[in-house]
């Protein structure tokens, strides 16, 4: 695995990477222009900023010369069809790509101006600030409140029990899940129903204080009430973290996010405020997509 | 109305979205047909003094309220069913405001014709039909051209359109004026001439509702609220 270490962009150069709206056009000529995407896609202060990222599996092109900001305390969504690109780069955020052996990252990726894929970068503590939640509940074989306190327990985040009592509890409040289940921390995880299960795994990620959660399509194995909580709670979570979310739902990235990106084919094709690209966005690509003209 | 290769409105994933978009746009457009022509033989009605029309017009109102609760169903069922997004959401919120705005100029057009059946039992007014013609006629052209920009998602065409409106608003001043003279002139024409004055005045927010049409054509199709914008600021819009 390399990176670039190469300082973020000067900002001159910010303009080029921000394209023109390009909408009216069908979509076989809607034209994408490799390194720049339409509407917004820099912040101000950015907890993430990643520029000229590439990614690759092997001989494979998966992420094409992205750059982007992830603002502090924003819930962003990433959406496009399968194969574009969108959990490849998810899993750049917290380097989840370096279990993939052919998988190569270039570019600049910094967080909080500090450079992810520094090679003397402690992966194991990178992990714990930048969360994350996947498609399938994978609690661990073991008791509620272990799952919980596994995390702490390895960081040594607490010294005695009743810290550790404290961690758990909190995170199992912020999770929606106390109520549910502070009569028996101690039976097994993988007996919780599925919405259950995904909550413990947002409250195993809490638990160890993160700053990020990466989210990687959390709600597509679960019910619609269950959903319906997990949004929510993503909600609540927006004000304390900065959530990376990847959804296939349209409607969820409408109704969870204050930012939405569209990836399409390995481009990051546009950025926009969520309102904004659900109602009129910028690329016809990205309209394609969302009225479901092609996905 | 097909659904061409063209049709910026077609080519989901899924053939019955089409055709339910399709279909809205067919009903909305076969409405406005409709209100189209009440308004022409309501005018009619009143300068040709034929009441039995008139009496049509009245009766055929019922069909252009039945078509906006069947065309405000449909789009709410398309909004439950497909969660519409970007241009198809845009499509379906502006055919539910212009169907309200197609169905008051359907209730000016029953005025209208009320006024007609009015006329012809008192006597005809002594003043106003050439306005009533000259207006009546600037109007239904901007209806027919709102409605046509509509079908053809033409920004510059609901921009003329909407340029009109202040012309007709002075057609209609001018008009206003010229009859409060002649009433004063001559107090047994009050009656007669007021009359004539609401149907001018159903004529000016004909031309007030085609203008709402047009207005909701550009947000259609460029994504952008013009309804209380300048008219720099809609050029603007529309030029983009």
């Amino acid at each position: 695995m390399n990176s670039m270490n190469t300082a973020a962009m000067p900002a001159e150069t910010m303009s080029e990477k921000v394209a023109k709206p390009v909408i009216d056009e069908k979509p076989e000529n809607a034209v994408i222009t490799e390194g720049s995407t339409v509407g917004q896609p820099f912040a101000d202060d950015p907890k993430f900023k990643l520029r000229n990222v590439e990614v690759s599996y092997g001989e494979s092109p998966a992420i094409k010369n992205i750059s982007l900001d992830i603002g502090r305390n924003e819930v962003i969504a990433f959406i496009g069809p399968s194969g574009c690109g969108k959990s490849t780069f998810l899993r750049c955020l917290n380097r989840m790509n370096d279990s993939i052996d052919i998988c190569r990252v270039k570019g600049s990726l910094m967080l909080d101006d500090h450079d992810i894929y520094d090679p003397k970068r402690d992966v194991v503590e990178l992990r714990a600030r930048v969360g994350m939640v996947f498609q399938k509940p994978n609690p661990f074989p073991k008791s509620i409140y272990d799952n919980v306190a596994y995390g702490p327990r390895i960081h040594g985040l607490a010294n005695r029990k009743s810290d550790l009592d404290d961690i758990v509890e909190n995170s199992l409040r912020k999770a929606g899940l106390w109520d549910e289940v502070k009569d028996r921390l101690d039976a097994t995880a993988t007996g919780m129903s599925g919405g259950q299960q995904q909550r413990l795994c947002i409250a195993r990620a809490i638990a160890v204080s993160p700053e990020v959660i990466l989210m990687d399509e959390p709600c597509s194995a679960l019910d619609p009430i269950a959903t319906a909580k997990v949004e929510e709670l993503i909600a609540e979570m927006s004000e304390s973290y900065t959530i990376v979310i990847v959804t296939h739902s349209m409607q969820q990235a409408a109704r969870v996010s204050d930012r939405t990106a569209y990836f399409h084919l390995g481009h990051l094709v546009e950025v926009n405020d969520t309102d904004k690209v659900f109602t009129a966005p910028d690329h016809q690509l990205t309209e394609s997509y969302i009225t479901g003209r092609f996905g | 109305m097909s659904n061409t290769k063209d049709d910026v409105y077609g080519d989901h994933i899924s053939a019955r979205f089409n055709d339910e978009l399709t279909e809205l746009k067919t009903q909305f457009l076969n409405m406005g047909g409709m209100v189209e022509s009440q308004v022409e033989q309501a005018i009619e009605a009143l300068t040709n003094n034929d009441s039995q029309l008139a009496e049509d017009v009245r009766l055929n109102d019922k069909t252009v309220d039945r078509m906006e609760m069947d065309l405000d169903e449909e789009a709410i069922l398309v909004i439950a069913r497909r969660q519409p997004a970007a241009r198809d959401l845009r499509l379906v919120i502006s055919v539910i405001k212009m169907v309200a705005d197609l169905e008051r100029v359907g209730d000016e057009a029953k005025k209208i014709a009320k006024m007609a059946i009015k006329l012809s039992e008192e006597g005809q007014a002594p003043r106003g039909y050439v306005e009533i013609r000259h207006i009546g006629k600037h109007v239904q052209s901007m209806l027919h051209d709102a409605l046509d920009a509509f079908a053809r998602l033409d920004t510059d065409q609901a921009l003329r359109v909407m340029k009109e409106d202040k012309q007709v608003d002075e057609e209609y001043q001018a008009a206003a004026r010229a009859l409060l003279t002649f009433m004063m002139e001559d107090a047994r024409n009050i009656t007669r001439c007021m009359m004539v004055m609401w149907v001018l005045r159903a004529l000016e927010r004909i031309g007030d509702h085609a203008c709402n049409i047009a207005e909701h054509v550009i947000f259609m199709a460029k994504g952008e609220d013009v309804r209380h914008a300048s008219m720099e600021e809609t050029e603007r819009v529309v030029g983009r």
